[in-house]
């Protein structure tokens, strides 16, 4: 061994760190999409073309490279793989196919598995109030979503952020993307029972397979 | 034509580029009859329109020249250009290639005194400098052309600069008469040496090409620094023909890359650090380099060279596949978009001149070769017996340097070779 490997393993020992460990594998095995990790180059254009990148901690291409460093805590403690929207501009642009945004969806139910997921990041909130508005009638109810988002921690705060928000809200009403009767009334589907019908089975296909990861 | 016999003892070599032209001249010098078949006007390729030349540095017209001599002194060996393969029938032994012939409008009588040129007024894009200058209608392609015979473009034709050109011309060598022809040949083995083109940037949709000036292609480039091509060999930009000083190379533009080419093009990594060590020759310290990578795909001797420039303090390496070319408002400068992997920082650099190193695709596509053949992924002509004898020499065959582009037609020499001596043999 050269005096440049010499010096570098002193120096990951003086840090303490540990990247011999098996995060990789257990990812591999028990994270949905896992596999792909190692097809990762760590080219950075998933990071470079996410419209959310400057905003997160760890962008896409830094989450593959801290599960490769077996940085468990941080990588299933992380708010950023909530951030994730689902856009896509990373898995149409990464050279090596990966599918970046499912990995993401992946970590994130992994993380809520193994009761690691951060205790309250603002997208996970997002995503279970949508699911409980869309569920319930089988039709997004904008109006009512926005507002059970809005006066989430109570009364006061939520008179707050609508006055905050109230400019996207006005902006929406205007390009007719929000009915103000929605607000009371609001419309579903055809056939409300049957549609849970088929998300129950869809739940049950989902757990299925999130058990099938334990074994 | 009529003057070329060719039997099935001959080897019929596809492509007049450095591998071409390599394998023809070692298997006539090894005895063999060769016909060499080029598309274009001139012999040469793509390396006529190289700069400079890795890992030398030097002028890649210096090893041209050696061959144009061998060429002068090989009875065994008939040189045909503009002239197309296009198809190829029969077995090892006995193939019959169809060769369409397209009319130079200047006969052998041509001295290239250069008078029709003068003489003819319109002006086309300049294809040797790939459309960054431009030249006559009667032109020489470049300099070093072999045959040292003028072309009249055919546009011309039926316009006053045709009878002008003709008028011009002392020794009677122009010949407005020509026309288009098609011609079978006999072979007994096949090289197929028709080498590579770039990959088509304006695809790299996020990168601006074709749609930006000053975001070029590296053979681009090529031009740009030649000493004899449009800018005499200032890196002017194209946009607005200022010199450029901060220069970005943005690597693997294409290549490895399965929206694009999957293959890695194996040239274009050391192709770019002789391009940045080009700017950093021109400008000295007023150079500003940038050099965009994923990996840096050297191998063996080209290590040392690769260490030499990236010690350079004018040449930054940064590790990221750029996600995003944009324009500066104020100066319509590009600039490029990324996260630098190696530290994590988000950047957006402006400069001058963006230089995309794009992949090599084969230069016949898959679906033009002239008969069924086995290839690679991307349509590369692949070292298969059910290829028969018809031999990829290359980059044809696969994405090479020069250097191994010589080796590799060397080999593919040796086993036509074998093949004509054998249905030789069997003729008695
Ligand atoms: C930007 C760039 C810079 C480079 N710089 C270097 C360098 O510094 N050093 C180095 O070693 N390598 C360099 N290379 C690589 C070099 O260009 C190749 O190694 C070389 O061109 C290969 O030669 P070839 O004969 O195989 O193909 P080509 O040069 O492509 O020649 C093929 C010939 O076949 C002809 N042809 C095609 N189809 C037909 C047909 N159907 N019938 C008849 N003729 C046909 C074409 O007209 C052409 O003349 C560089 C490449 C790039 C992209
Ligand atoms: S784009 Fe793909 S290969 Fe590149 S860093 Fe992201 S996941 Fe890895
Ligand atoms: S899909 Fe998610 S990770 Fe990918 S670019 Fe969009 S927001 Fe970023
Ligand atoms: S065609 Fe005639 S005029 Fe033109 S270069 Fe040749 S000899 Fe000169
Ligand atoms: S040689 Fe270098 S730039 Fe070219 S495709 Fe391979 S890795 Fe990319």
């Amino acid at each position: 061994m050269g005096e440049a490997g010499k010096v570098m393993i002193e120096a990951v020992e003086d840090r303490g760190e540990d990247y011999s460990g098996d995060f990789l594998a257990e990812v591999e095995a028990r994270v949905e999409e896992g596999e792909w990790v190692t097809m990762c180059t760590q080219c950075g254009v998933c990071s470079g073309s996410c419209p959310l990148g400057p905003d997160w901690e760890h962008p896409p291409h830094r989450i593959f490279q801290l599960i490769r460093a077996n940085r468990r805590d941080e990588v299933l403690g992380s708010p950023s793989v909530w951030m994730c929207t689902s856009c896509h501009a990373c898995v149409v642009r990464c050279p090596r196919g990966v599918p970046v945004a499912h990995v993401m969806h992946g970590l994130a139910h992994y993380a809520v598995r193994r009761g690691l997921a951060p205790a309250d990041p603002p997208t996970r909130r997002l995503a279970e109030r949508f699911w409980e508005n869309v569920v319930r009638t089988g039709r997004v109810n904008e109006p009512r979503l926005a507002l059970s988002l809005l006066f989430a921690n109570g009364l006061a705060e939520g008179v707050r952020r609508t006055l905050r928000s109230r400019d996207a809200g006005l902006g929406l009403l205007k390009a007719g993307r929000m009915s103000r009767l929605a607000a009371v009334a609001g419309d579903g589907v055809k056939d409300p029972a049957e549609l849970r019908a088929i998300l129950e089975k869809a739940r049950a296909i989902e757990l299925a397979k999130a058990a099938a990861l334990e074994d | 034509m009529s003057d070329v016999v060719a039997t099935t003892r001959t080897i019929l070599v596809v492509g007049g580029g450095i591998s071409g032209t390599t394998a023809a001249l070692e298997a006539a010098e090894a005895g063999a009859d060769v016909l060499l078949l080029e598309k274009d006007a001139s012999l040469g390729g793509r390396v006529s329109q190289l700069s400079r030349h890795y890992p030398t540095l030097g002028p890649p017209a210096c090893g041209l020249e050696i061959d144009l001599r061998r060429l002068g002194a090989s009875r065994r060996l008939r040189v045909l250009t503009l002239a197309e393969v296009v198809r190829i029938d029969g077995q090892p032994g006995d193939y019959t290639a169809t060769v369409r012939l397209r009319p130079r409008y200047v006969n052998e009588r041509c001295t290239a005194c250069g008078d029709c040129a003068r003489a003819v007024e319109a002006e086309f894009p300049d294809e040797h400098d790939c459309g960054l200058g431009t030249r006559r209608g009667a032109y020489l392609p470049f300099p070093m052309a072999y045959p040292q015979r003028y072309v009249l473009d055919p546009r011309i034709l039926g316009t006053p600069d045709a009878e002008r050109a003709k008028a011009a011309c002392k020794v009677g060598a122009v010949d407005l008469e020509m026309g288009e022809r098609e011609a079978r040949v006999k072979a007994g083995a096949v090289i197929w040496a028709t080498g590579w083109r770039p990959y088509d940037a304006a695809k790299i949709e996020p990168y601006g090409y074709g749609r930006v000036p000053d975001v070029v292609s590296s053979l681009e480039f090529e031009r740009l620094a030649d000493p004899l091509g449009p800018t005499g060999g200032r890196l002017l930009r194209p946009s607005d023909g200022r010199e450029a000083h901060r220069v970005a190379f943005v690597l693997c533009a294409g290549s490895c890359d399965k929206n694009h080419l999957r293959h890695c093009s194996r040239v274009c990594c050391a192709a770019a650090l002789k391009q940045a060590a080009c700017v950093t020759g021109r400008l000295g310290d007023e150079a500003d380099v940038t050099l965009y990578y994923v990996d840096i795909r050297v191998t063996d001797f080209l290590e040392d060279f690769y260490r030499k420039v990236r010690s350079d303090p004018r040449v930054k390496f940064v590790r990221s596949k750029v996600a995003q070319m944009t324009r500066d408002v104020a100066s319509a400068s590009p600039v490029l978009h990324g996260v630098a992997t190696d530290g994590g920082q988000r950047y957006a650099h402006a400069h001058d001149l963006v230089v995309l190193a794009v992949g090599m695709e084969p230069g016949v596509p898959e679906d033009a070769l002239p008969s069924r053949l086995v290839t690679h992924a991307g349509g590369f002509v692949a070292p298969d017996p059910a290829n028969g004898a018809i031999f990829a020499a290359g980059c044809a065959a696969e994405p090479l340097d020069v250097g191994r582009s010589i080796q590799h037609a060397t080999a593919a020499a040796l086993r036509a070779l074998q093949v004509v001596r054998r249905v030789g043999g069997a003729e008695g």
